[in-house]
């Protein structure tokens, strides 16, 4: 086996409905070892759960097929290996779906590698007494209303299935960043001793797994943080050395920016304690780390280190949890806020005038409370858009709510309009448990 | 006069659970002392008080010139059953950045 002494990493999918040119952009202008596509958020699979109970065949992320169906023939050609968990909750069913689509390219049988074992939704069921991180409750509280339960699994089990050379590793729950460290240990030979090594892998994913908020997506602010040509942009790549030597930059020839200030909003997000970050495979601490622009939209970044991981998984348990119903409707001009309230009020009246109960209730007066409350503090603007929202048990109790919003078109203070159709949605609510590691047993196959 | 966040750095709020972490990230190193001494987890907790219930654990990241806000019971009951429009509580990075500072007391 050759040896190596770099690795370029990109990533093409950084949530499960993100841009899809970008990705085709990048492994067609950038010469890339390894694409990752990471396409799950929290509760993603308990919702694709659902559709496999409808069809056995799906459950896994639908839009597999549009973004394999652009990027297999690059991809292919230029020996581009993809490692996704858009296998969601069928990652066997995504193994399939991918070989249909390359057969239907023209490209042949491609072998794929599938890792299981993350599905515990029966461990969980076995195992009443394990506690919700959440409330400190025993998972029985939700027992009868537990639609799945997935652990986040951890770089090992991605590079057993590295090692089968398959061109396609498809998962369903990883945490984000081992999908990115896999591919760093399978080439390298790293192994989890090596606090350095893990510190900077994880780093690399991290930093990469959110694709375009490392390189100037969501960071923009006129007047004051300025990004080049934001309609654009790009996905960024790592390109990582055999001693843990990391830079990120992206695809070249487009907008965007990768700076010191990106790389550090992404290095924080979504970390807790920035001294103890966990993941499956090490617990990060990026305290020490330095960023330093090497280029134009080239940032290195050193100094990550990767203390010895725990010895359980993070299990996400997705369970039902009643029905969230909710309406809108606009008033604008002379009192648009005293009619919007008034109307917030007739409507409330009419629910509990059905006897209708709620968990959560709660009216937003949109362009002035919505996002940060505050009513009495706000400005009066020129237009108030009403909502009401409300939680329940009962479904048609979620329906009303829409329902009697809608009918302040005649039922309500004058000069109302553009009510929205009645919304309600299931509610797929989550909680969180550990599990030992060694109670899960993980698998890959090899679909060829 | 007072200073804003805004005026000297740049926030991202993220999600997880029911719990909000809202990094606050220098422009300039040399603005990061200020930020230590008067943007403190209590602070915080003042501004987010109609919001979360609390409490603000404050993180220093001194190398990255930059905070990390972890502010509990800040999502409605948690981005799954959350009734605000903007369940993941992404724009309450611009409540930080809105946050005025007494600079007479600057060094």
């Amino acid at each position: 086996m050759k040896s190596i002494d770099a690795v370029r990493i990109g990533v093409g999918a950084g949530f499960s409905d993100d841009r899809l040119t970008p990705a085709l952009d990048l492994v067609s202008r950038v010469d890339l070892d390894y694409l990752v596509l990471e396409c799950l958020a929290e509760r993603t699979i308990a919702r694709e759960n659902l559709s496999r109970a409808k069809d056995p065949d799906k459950g896994y992320t639908p839009s597999l097929h549009e973004r394999l169906q652009m990027l297999l023939p690059t991809c292919m050609e230029k020996n581009i290996r993809i490692v996704t968990n858009m296998g969601a909750a069928n990652p066997l069913g995504a193994a399939r779906a991918a070989r249909d689509e390359a057969t239907n390219l023209g490209l042949g049988s491609v072998p794929v590698a599938v890792v299981l074992g993350d599905d515990v939704t029966e461990l969980v069921r076995s195992n009443p007494g394990l506690e919700l991180l959440e409330d400190h409750l025993p998972v029985e509280s939700l027992m009868d209303r537990i639609v799945s339960a997935n652990a986040y699994l951890g770089a090992d089990v991605i590079c057993e299935a590295l090692r089968t050379r398959a061109p396609i590793v498809i998962t369903g729950r990883v945490a984000d960043p081992s999908l990115f460290l896999a591919p760093l240990m399978h080439e390298f030979g790293w192994t989890s001793d090596n606090q350095t090594l893990m510190g900077q892998g994880t780093m690399a994913g991290h930093l990469l797994e959110c694709s375009v908020s490392v390189a100037g997506g969501y960071f923009g602010w006129p007047g004051k943080k300025d990004v080049p040509n934001l309609a654009d942009s790009a996905f960024p790549y790592a390109d990582v050395g055999r001693d843990g030597s990391l830079f990120i930059s992206k695809t070249p020839g487009t907008g965007g920016l990768v700076s010191v200030q990106t790389c550090s909003e992404q290095l924080i997000y979504e970390v807790h304690d920035p001294q103890n970050y966990i993941t499956p495979d090490c617990v990060m601490d990026i305290t020490g780390v330095d960023l330093i622009q090497a280029g134009e939209n080239r940032v290195q970044a050193r100094g990550a280190i990767g203390k010895p991981a725990t010895d359980s998984y993070k299990v996400t348990v997705g369970y039902t949890d009643g029905y969230i119903g909710e309406g809108e409707v606009s008033y604008g001009g002379i009192g648009a806020l005293d009619r919007a309230r008034w109307a917030a009020e007739i409507v409330k009246e009419r629910l509990r005038k059905q006897n209708f109960v709620y968990d959560d209730f709660r009216v937003d007066f949109i362009g002035m409370s919505s996002l940060h409350g505050k009513l009495d503090e706000r400005v009066e603007p020129y237009e108030v858009r009403l909502r009401l929202a409300g939680r329940t048990q009962n479904r048609r109790a979620a329906q009303a709510v829409g329902f009697e919003t809608r009918a302040m078109h005649i039922h309500g203070p004058g000069g109302g309009g553009g009510g929205s159709d009645p919304k309600v949605r299931d509610v797929l609510a989550v909680k969180s448990v550990l599990i030992p590691k060694h109670l899960v047993r993980t698998q890959v196959v090899l679909e060829n | 006069m007072p200073i804003r966040v805004y005026d000297i750095a740049s926030s991202r709020a993220g999600d997880k659970g029911n719990t909000s972490n809202i990094s606050v990230v220098c422009y300039d190193k040399k603005d990061w002392q200020f930020l230590a001494t008067h943007l403190t987890a209590d602070r915080v907790m003042q501004e987010f008080a109609h919001i979360a219930s609390g409490p603000v654990t404050r993180y220093e990241l001194p190398n990255l010139k930059a905070f990390n806000f972890v502010i509990e019971g800040a999502l409605g009951g948690g981005v799954t059953i959350s009734l605000a429009q903007d369940a993941h509580g992404k724009t309450l990075s611009s409540v930080m950045l809105g946050i005025e500072l007494d600079s007479s007391q600057t060094t």
